[in-house]
């Protein structure tokens, strides 16, 4: 047991390019790179340790050897000779570090232009994040995608080179995009557009979360990257793409205009806001998804959230047009199933005390529904 | 009464005070009254540091909340709130209400006393200085009661250390709590500017018979490089903080992005202060290692030259340092590559004195008073600050690095592993001059020793979540990340030290009354203090005294080997 746990800390020191789908310690662990970046940054914190750690143990040597040899004898009290200073020593111990900063210095310099002034391949995908009080928006503006708290990029193999270069800014606070394996953080800021790239080289799921303080929620602002393979993440693109326009069921899409309007309403209105579907109106009690949907419509839930196709087109929260896509709610603090969002809505501070949506204040059997709704958002 | 030991020029009768104190020493009243308006540097100068004493407590116990709940993952011992005001309490107290604080209160007893002076040059701007910071002070803590203002239940700011643009600006920060924040730093600001202006006119112009500036104690000199910097670079957090109570009350748009301001600007006007602030603070304690190392290693400091470019070339180079702090807001990599250039300039300056410190133990005959073992400890923590240092310099792995618990332990390795350590020093040290009784040296062992433990335990341990992706000021973390385990040992040796301080309060307290007569000179000094009684007199020297070399005290001591034969 002690020496497998031995070797796995010298294992944890010494892996200077081992790529490992489980890092030891830590999902998050920045000697465990997986991208070019992160690789880089690796690499040179080896060089840096081992100069930083040389003079360590040069310095702390000469400091105990002089503390002990040095040390006042009882019963001797004569004054020990005094010594002002000597120009060559101190000389030798000005130009010694001279020395040893350039090598730093030129060493970081290569790795600084490597990797910030890197130049963009035409095959890159571009994904915008926008950093929002307390969770992370990501668009993707070829694809016409928009998806919250888990980023979905392609592997990049030596067959496909597909980089990911992300655009950075933010619609309130500073925040910053820190997944540690992929690459080192970058802050977003409110008007202004920062970039950064990474380009991993190995399938899985990748941790991170907002490294700047943004507030009260700062610490459960998480983030997953899923890294997949070029064709489950053309798969996920085109899942992505699909809206609820051409959703079965009673409240169809908002593109086609209600064929019976009512008085009073526009044109476009779905036909559960003005309240003209028979079906609907027999079953409001039940918790279906149709019932849902019409709590959900008819509460401030559609001034926060998109559900692309529907009345839904609210920007300040997360869009949920494919909630049911993602593995987590809440920017990743907890699993994404019936339990976790009908506590979530019933009060989102019962699961991160000062997030910025509040408790409705719905009734038992509406927040019942919502989550049936949301349950269908594949 | 004290026996004078620096020669007096003709034997001038009656030059030391023999009176004895009268038995009757006032009334209570009379004694705070005495010390309300006291323009003596020696009192200010215990003021400052009783003040900061008290703040390293209150500061301490927050450090230690912190502590209780990041000890496990998901823990909902304090909520996310509450916790967000004790650190960003915790941090503004531990650099404005402590740090500086009690720098400025050595600064104050002990520059007049080194020098040969009777006093400071600007006594009544001296006392204002110490009474406006303590006002500032009372002023930041009276957010807890007033915080929100009239509408709301009080709180403190909650909005970090530096507070970064744009959370403070109105739509994120609503109440008052940002400005209790804003205007208690801007007074405090006054304080350390006239304290500033104080130590370098003192200085300049007050220095004793004899005393040319390359004759003076390493300790004036440092002082005189931090007031300069801290001149320098109060100004730009005093204008930043106007800029932001402009945005906040009448319509400014400088940090507010939502109005076409810059996030970015407030960062660099804020680390314009803030770094030259690292070294306002460490300075101070390089000035203590500079007097306490060469008195317990028996031997003159190696190098004095040396030190004193090294004291001022450090102070230049941190005023271009700042962007350091600021590797991954989007600097362009010519950006990140100068300011790493730069900071790892700063270096060589330091490793001089690091290296001087080694050469002035070698060859001595070192005597382990806990005053010294607390100056090795330094000399051990601040080597190994200096190199994660430089780790931090390295920008491109500060990406990685940045904001995170690494940073976290790499700053409070130079403020409790150095700094702090050097004020316990500088403490035991000038406890016999400042009170006339020493320290009991065996609880000052136990200090030392749970200190060095609790130290080690907490801040080695934590450099592993910070490389382990833990960033900073989260108030809670997930179980799955892999920090929990080092997070528990972080949280004992808080505690640890949480007991070595307060064994050292116990020890001042029961010494105050208890402690074995010092005598002016127990530490068989070389610097003018201890030439006069413990505690000196209201007007120090009874004559001013007149030197002839950089230990004036060494050439009276020996005078077959005087110093003044050498220089």
């Amino acid at each position: 047991m002690r020496s497998s746990r031995r070797a796995a800390f010298w294992a944890f020191l010494l892996s200077a390019n081992a790529v490992r789908a489980e890092p030891i310690l830590s999902p998050t662990n920045i000697f465990a790179p997986v991208s070019t970046p992160a690789h880089e940054v690796h690499s040179l914190s080896l060089f840096v340790l081992t100069i930083t750690g040389g003079i360590f143990f040069t310095l702390s040597a000469l400091l105990i050897y002089a503390l002990v040899r040095f040390r006042s004898r009882p019963g001797d009290t004569a004054e020990p000779p005094q010594i002002f200073g000597s120009t060559q020593i101190e000389l030798a111990w000005t130009i010694i570090p001279v020395l040893l900063i350039t090598m730093l210095f030129l060493g970081t310099a290569r790795v600084i232009f490597a990797v910030e002034d890197a130049p963009k391949p035409k095959a890159a995908l571009e994904v915008v994040a926008i950093g929002h009080q307390f969770w992370w928006e990501f668009r993707y503006p070829h694809y016409n995608v928009v998806t919250a708290n888990e980023l979905h990029v392609p592997v990049s193999s030596a067959q496909s080179y597909r980089p990911t270069f992300l655009k950075l800014t933010s619609a309130d606070v500073m925040h910053s995009f820190w997944v540690p394996r992929l690459a080192g953080k970058t802050d977003l800021l409110p008007n202004r557009v920062n970039e950064m790239w990474f380009d991993p080289q190995v399938v899985g799921l990748y941790l991170g979360q907002c490294a700047q303080f943004c507030g009260p929620e700062h610490g459960k602002m998480l983030l997953r990257v899923y890294v997949d393979t070029p064709a489950a993440f053309d798969a996920w693109i085109r899942a992505q793409q699909t809206t609820h326009a051409d959703a079965k069921g009673a409240n169809a899409a908002l593109s086609v205009p209600n064929p019976n309007p009512v008085a009073g309403f526009p044109v476009n209105t779905p036909p559960t806001l003005g309240g003209t579907n028979g079906d609907l109106a027999n079953n409001s009690q039940a918790i279906t998804a149709p019932a849902g949907q019409q709590v959900f419509e008819h509460q401030a839930c559609i001034n926060c959230h998109t559900v692309a196709g529907t009345v839904a087109n609210g920007r300040y929260g997360p869009d949920l047009t494919h909630l049911m896509s993602r593995d987590t709610i809440a920017a990743g603090i907890a699993k994404n199933d019936h339990d976790h969002l009908l506590r979530w809505i019933t009060d989102p501070n019962d699961l991160k005390p000062a997030s910025l949506m509040p408790a409705m204040h719905l009734t038992d059997r509406q927040n019942e529904q919502i989550t049936a709704y949301l349950l269908t958002l594949r | 009464m004290a026996t004078p030991t620096i020669p007096i020029p003709d034997h001038v009768e009656g030059a030391f005070d023999e009176t004895q104190p009268p038995k009757f020493r006032g009334t209570y009243l009379e004694k705070v009254h005495g010390w309300v308006v006291t323009v003596d540097h020696k009192k200010i100068g215990l003021m400052y540091i009783s003040y900061a004493l008290i703040f390293l407590l209150v500061a301490g116990a927050e450090a230690l909340a912190i502590r209780v709940q990041l000890a496990r993952p998901e823990n909902t011992a304090i909520s996310p709130l509450v916790y967000n005001r004790i650190f960003t309490m915790h941090g503004t107290t531990m650099v404005f209400l402590v740090g500086m604080p009690i720098l400025f209160g050595f600064g104050n007893y002990l520059i007049p006393l080194m020098i040969g002076a009777r006093d400071m040059a600007f006594p009544r701007l001296n006392a204002f200085s110490f009474w406006i910071s303590a006002f500032a002070g009372i002023l930041l803590y009276y957010s807890f009661i007033g915080g929100l203002g009239l509408s709301g239940t009080g709180t403190a700011p909650d909005v970090g250390w530096f507070a970064y643009a744009p959370l403070t600006e109105k739509p994120f920060s609503p109440g008052h709590t940002v400005d209790y924040w804003a205007v208690s730093l801007l007074a405090n600001g006054i304080g350390s500017i006239g304290t500033a202006i104080n130590i370098i006119a003192t200085i300049f112009s007050m220095r004793c018979k004899g005393m040319t500036l390359f004759r003076m104690p390493l300790l004036p000199w440092v002082y005189l490089t931090m007031s300069g910097l801290v001149l320098v670079a109060i100004g730009p957090l005093t204008a930043a903080q106007v800029m932001l109570l402009v945005d906040r009350y009448l319509g400014g748009h400088f940090f507010d992005t939502q109005m076409g301001g810059s996030s970015i600007l407030w960062a660099h006007f804020f680390w314009i202060f803030g770094h030259p602030e690292v070294y306002i603070l460490v300075l101070p304690a390089f000035a203590f290692a500079n007097e306490i190392i060469p008195v317990f290693s028996r031997k003159a400091i190696f190098g004095y030259p040396a030190m004193v470019a090294a004291t001022v070339g450090i102070g230049f180079i941190s005023l271009g340092v700042w962007a350091h702090h600021m590797f991954t807001i989007g600097m362009t990599s010519f950006g990140n590559a100068f300011f790493t250039l730069s900071t790892m300039l700063v270096s060589i300056p330091t490793g001089i004195k690091t290296f001087n410190w080694l050469a002035t133990l070698w060859g001595g005959k070192i005597r382990f008073t806990t005053a010294m073992l607390f100056s090795v400890g330094f000399l051990f923590q601040w080597l190994i600050a200096g190199l994660t240092g430089i780790m931090l310099s390295v920008s491109a792995w500060d990406w990685q690095l940045h904001n995170s618990y690494f940073v976290v332990a790499h700053f409070h390795y130079v403020l409790v592993g150095g700094i702090l350590f050097m004020i316990f020093a500088a403490i035991y040290y000038w406890f016999p001059k400042m009170t006339g009784r020493m320290l009991n040296e065996r609880l000052g062992k136990w200090h030392f020793w749970l200190m060095l433990v609790g130290f080690h335990l907490t801040f080695d341990l934590m450099h592993v979540p910070g490389v382990l992706g833990m960033p900073r000021q989260i108030y809670t973390y997930q179980a799955d990340r892999g920090w929990t385990v080092w997070n528990e040992f972080i949280s004992l040796g808080g505690f640890i030290q949480g007991a070595a301080v307060l064994v050292l309060v116990y020890n001042m307290v029961h010494s105050y009354f208890r402690g074995a007569v010092a005598g002016p000179d127990p530490w068989d000094g070389w610097t003018l203090e201890w030439s006069t009684a413990s505690p000196p007199p209201d007007y120090n020297f009874a004559v001013e005294p007149v030197v002839a070399s950089r230990r004036p005290l060494w050439d009276l001591k020996h005078p077959e080997d005087p110093d003044s034969a050498v220089e």
